[in-house]
């Protein structure tokens, strides 16, 4: 059985490589689908929205990592 | 499910291409190196079974896809393509701005053959199950991304055809180059075509994701492209900015 969960940890980690950013994706996914369409603002702007989101989440994600590497 | 025009073809058919030219330059070292190792039998055998099975899944997985509601397929698929895409685009950066060190495929290629010279010799029915089992795991491994890939380009926007076209031309090169040369394609600058398959992904993803979740995107199908802009522009400006914060190592894309 081992061989299926080597399998399914290398199928996670094809989306999967810091879990932070991962999560945040999810994160504002759902809030994108759930939330955001209930929100009195033009359907463009919300599309937007969306890419300004997840530009944050790239950008938080990479400032974090180039910090970690000048503290070491 | 709606017919895209040119607007998602032309960076559905790169976005294929240069991700399965990405991924077949990793597995060829691999099997190059099984193959200088073990033998050329058990090596070209292990990479037939890998690709016999991708096959096998794609006929089997692939039609189950279309008996998913529209909404709910661009909603999964652009959500697994923004993790896959993100995630190459992240280590790319990081690559560029020489925060984490670039992939050395000549170093793979050592670090493998390395290795299986050091494995012991099991044979069954005249085959090398070491060698066997080596290629047979980097084919699927690869392979199941390319298939992933480009099953999730082509088949929410009904260009199937031309995504696959894109990855198989990209195994022909791929195919090609390693008779002719013989050895790891160690030139192919495989950070900047991550980087820009990075860009690709990510931008189809939000653009599914948006579609699947009834957002409007301002200029329709067109707006794939000025994602493709906006996170070219933002990738490009944090390897400035990255490298400025992180220390050392000099190679850039």
């Amino acid at each position: 059985m081992s061989w299926i969960a080597a399998a399914a940890r290398e199928l996670v980690a094809l989306f999967v490589d810091d879990g932070s950013l991962a999560i945040a994706v999810l994160a504002w996914v759902a809030v994108a689908v759930l939330a955001v369409p209930a929100l009195p603002m033009d359907g463009g702007w919300l599309a937007i929205a969306l890419f300004a989101g997840l530009a944050l989440i790239l950008v938080e994600n990479l400032l974090r990592a180039a910090r970690r590497k000048t503290r070491r | 499910m709606a017919m895209i025009g040119w607007a998602h073809a032309g960076p559905s058919v790169l976005a294929a291409f240069l991700a399965s030219l990405v991924e077949f330059v990793e597995a060829l070292t691999v099997v190059l190196a099984v193959g200088a190792t073990r033998g050329w039998r058990s090596a070209l055998g292990g990479t037939a079974l890998g690709l016999l099975t991708l096959a096998i899944l794609v006929i089997a997985l692939g039609p189950a896809l279309a008996r998913i509601p529209l909404t709910l397929v661009q909603l999964m698929v652009g959500t697994l393509l923004l993790l896959f895409g993100l995630r190459w685009l992240r280590k790319a950066i990081l690559r560029a701005a020489g925060i984490i060190p670039l992939h050395d495929e000549l170093a793979a290629y050592r670090a493998e053959t390395d290795l299986l010279s050091h494995s012991s010799l099991r044979m069954l029915a005249g085959w090398d199950t070491v060698a066997v089992a080596a290629a047979f795991k980097i084919v699927m491994l690869e392979g199941i991304e390319v298939v992933f890939i480009v099953i999730a380009i082509g088949a929410v926007s009904g260009l199937l055809v031309p995504a696959g076209l894109g990855a198989a031309a990209a195994l022909l090169v791929v195919i090609a180059l390693g008779i002719v040369l013989h050895r790891p394609l160690a030139r192919i600058p495989e950070n900047t075509l991550k980087f820009l398959v990075g860009v690709l992904l990510s931008a189809f993803g939000a653009f599914w994701v948006g579609e699947g979740a009834g957002l409007a995107w301002p200029g329709a199908d067109w707006s794939i492209l000025s994602l493709i802009a906006a996170f070219l522009a933002l990738a490009l400006a944090m390897v400035v900015l990255c490298r400025g914060r992180g220390a050392g190592m000099e190679r850039s894309i």
